[in-house]
């Protein structure tokens, strides 16, 4: 129960209405993540991985059950408490890249620091975390002029611009070829260790998953291991 | 930042933004035309009124400011009598006949006395009326009808030589002698007004009181409030008219944009879940659409004020005597307000839909 713990989940049930249909997405999950570490999440398709992201990010309301982000419990928050935690306290990283279209990579993120109520531009380290990144000198350029490995790492430095507790990384390869996979999760890797990012991560891939500290098993909406 | 994404999504787009903006232009353009023709013929009304040169003028008993005359029931017999009157320097009586009703009508006038009482008509080309079926036009009228001097009109089912052309601004556009037009329209020793000319400025006030303690009934203004009476205000249906046209101006605005903000939305669905996900409010997402409907708005405004330009310019080169457009600016940024209402109102539905996305299902959304 230290506060050293970044997530703590208990007891965790989503059920998704679907029409007259429940579809039971997790069945009692219980999760502890500690600042700083880079936790695996694998499990076969349907196993409720997305969804255990979509509650930690604060995208929808769990059920029922706890769910403790930084000491604060999503199960009581409101809409509104949710997307002031999206702001500034958990980022995601999806598979689909999802940077806005019309916007050049500078001003994709540019836009999470602006939504996060943050008017200043980056602070002056950013453009060291930009260098990691190796996208400095493709900033300008609109998401459909950039290679996948691009758009991820762009993503990525969208996610982290606003330094959050978590960043919830997707299947973040899953749309990559080898070589950028290898260079997408090396950059999560250095982000841990050398800026000290908690990340969870959900793969297919056990060779991606061997990148982070630990890994969590799921299955039929629970962590088995 | 909001202003750039605004911006890109607009400029994304071009032609969705052009035909939006487009459709949004019409009816700013048609407020603008409708307005601009309402002041451009008052205007030119309260200037032809001017050109007659007269101080006071005499009008049928019973008529109102805003009843067009079209009719002659004044006795001749009056002409004399006024003209006769202490400080009434002249007096002509005119008949206004309509024939294409109701924007051109022929005035049949004496020549010398109008003349004397205007100062005279200035001739481009030909002079005076002569002979019977025989008349004058003002270059307008002669370029409607593409008419020149010797040329052979129609009007009122009977061939005019054209004697004259004149320089527009007196009273009418057309004009044939008051007694042939008399006979014509079976008004003989009849007249439609009578206008009066005084010795000196200082004794108008006076021979308007004489004449009105004489003349019971008929209305007789001073020239210089007849012609302040030309405006919008004296005709309650052009009033009615023109807001009924801003009404539908702002429905069409309002549906443009509601159908093109509704298409917008479901476009960038997964635009809107993204914002979403990194952390936009609601408030956000309802500005964005708002306010892009705002820009779409004001580029629609700026193109409708420059399709009024268009407008005038056709009209004037194909009916230059029938109408008389004019450009009103003062009306550009209510036309401009007319656009930004129906949009914000056809923003609204869609910006609630995008506002209130489950951003997990407009993630997944293709
Ligand atoms: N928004 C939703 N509405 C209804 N059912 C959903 C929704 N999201 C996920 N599910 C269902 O919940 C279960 C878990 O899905 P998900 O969390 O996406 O699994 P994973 O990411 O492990 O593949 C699946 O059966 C899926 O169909
Ligand atoms: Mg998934």
């Amino acid at each position: 129960m230290s506060s050293s713990h970044v997530i703590r989940i208990e007891k965790l049930r989503k059920v998704y209405r679907v029409g007259k249909v429940q579809v039971e997405a997790l069945r009692g999950v219980d999760l502890l993540v500690e600042r700083g570490e880079f936790v695996s999440i694998v499990g076969p398709s349907g196993s409720g991985k997305s969804t255990l992201f979509h509650i930690v990010g604060g995208l929808t309301p769990p059920t029922s059950g706890t769910v403790i982000v930084e000491d604060r419990d999503l199960a009581r928050m409101s809409d509104a408490e949710r997307t002031r935690l999206r702001k500034t306290r958990v980022a995601f990283v999806f598979q689909k890249f999802n940077l806005l279209p019309t916007l050049s990579a500078a001003d994709n993120i540019a836009i999470a620091r602006h939504l996060s109520g943050n008017r200043n531009g980056a602070d002056p380290q950013f453009r060291d975390v930009l260098e990691m990144l190796g996208i400095a000198n493709r900033l300008h350029h609109r998401p459909s002029e950039l290679s996948g490995g691009e758009q991820q790492r762009v993503a990525i430095a969208r996610a982290i611009v606003n330094h959050p507790a978590i960043l919830l990384a997707d299947e973040p390869t899953g749309n990559l070829d080898t070589t950028n996979s290898q260079l997408v999760l090396s950059v999560l890797r250095d982000l841990n260790q050398r800026l000290g990012q908690t990340i969870l991560m959900i793969t297919h891939n056990p060779e991606a998953a061997a990148f982070g500290h630990r890994t969590v098993h799921m299955r039929d909406g629970r962590i088995v291991a | 930042m909001i202003h750039k994404l605004v911006w890109e999504n607009v400029r994304h787009r071009p032609v969705r933004t052009f035909l939006s903006a487009l459709l949004i232009a019409i009816p700013v353009t048609l407020v603008l035309t409708l307005v601009g023709l309402s002041e451009g013929m008052l205007s030119e009304a309260r200037r032809r009124a001017n050109g007659v040169g007269a101080d006071i003028v005499i009008r049928p008993k019973g008529s109102s400011f805003a009843s067009s005359l079209s009719s002659a029931p004044i006795p001749a017999a009056l002409v004399d009598f006024v003209r006769k009157q202490p400080h009434v320097r002249l007096a002509t009586g005119t008949i206004i006949h309509s024939i294409s009703a109701p924007l051109t009508s022929a005035a049949g006038i004496q020549l010398e006395e109008f003349s004397a009482m205007s100062g005279g008509f200035r001739f481009v080309a030909g002079g005076p009326f002569r002979n019977p079926r025989e008349i004058l036009i003002d270059e307008n009228y002669a370029r409607e009808r593409n008419a020149k001097v010797g040329a052979v009109l129609n009007l009122m089912n009977l061939d005019w030589r054209v004697a004259g052309i004149v320089e527009p601004g007196k009273l009418n556009r057309v004009f044939v002698d008051l007694e042939e037009l008399q006979e014509l329209t079976g008004n003989r020793g009849k007249v439609t007004q009578i206008y009066v000319k005084v010795d000196a400025p200082e004794n108008v006030g006076a021979v308007i009181e004489a004449l009105k303690s004489q003349l019971e009934d008929y209305p007789i203004y001073a020239m210089s409030d007849f012609i302040s009476l030309f405006s919008v205000d004296s005709y309650p249906a052009l009033k009615s008219f023109i807001n009924v046209m801003i009404g539908i101006a702002v429905v069409i605005g309002f549906a443009v944009v509601c159908l093109s903000m509704y298409m917008a939305v479901l476009q960038r669905t997964r635009e809107i879940g993204i914002l979403k996900s990194l952390g936009a409010s609601k408030a956000f997402i309802l500005t964005l659409i708002l306010r892009e409907a705002l820009l779409l708005s004001l580029v629609g405004a700026v193109i409708g004020v420059g399709l009024s330009f268009g407008a005038k310019w056709a009209l004037e080169t194909f009916v230059p005597a029938s109408l008389s457009p004019a450009i009103v600016p003062g009306w550009w940024p209510r036309a401009a307000l007319i656009a930004m209402t129906g949009a914000t109102l056809g923003a609204l539905y869609p910006g609630w839909r995008a506002a209130s996305q489950d951003p997990i299902e407009a993630l997944a959304y293709e």
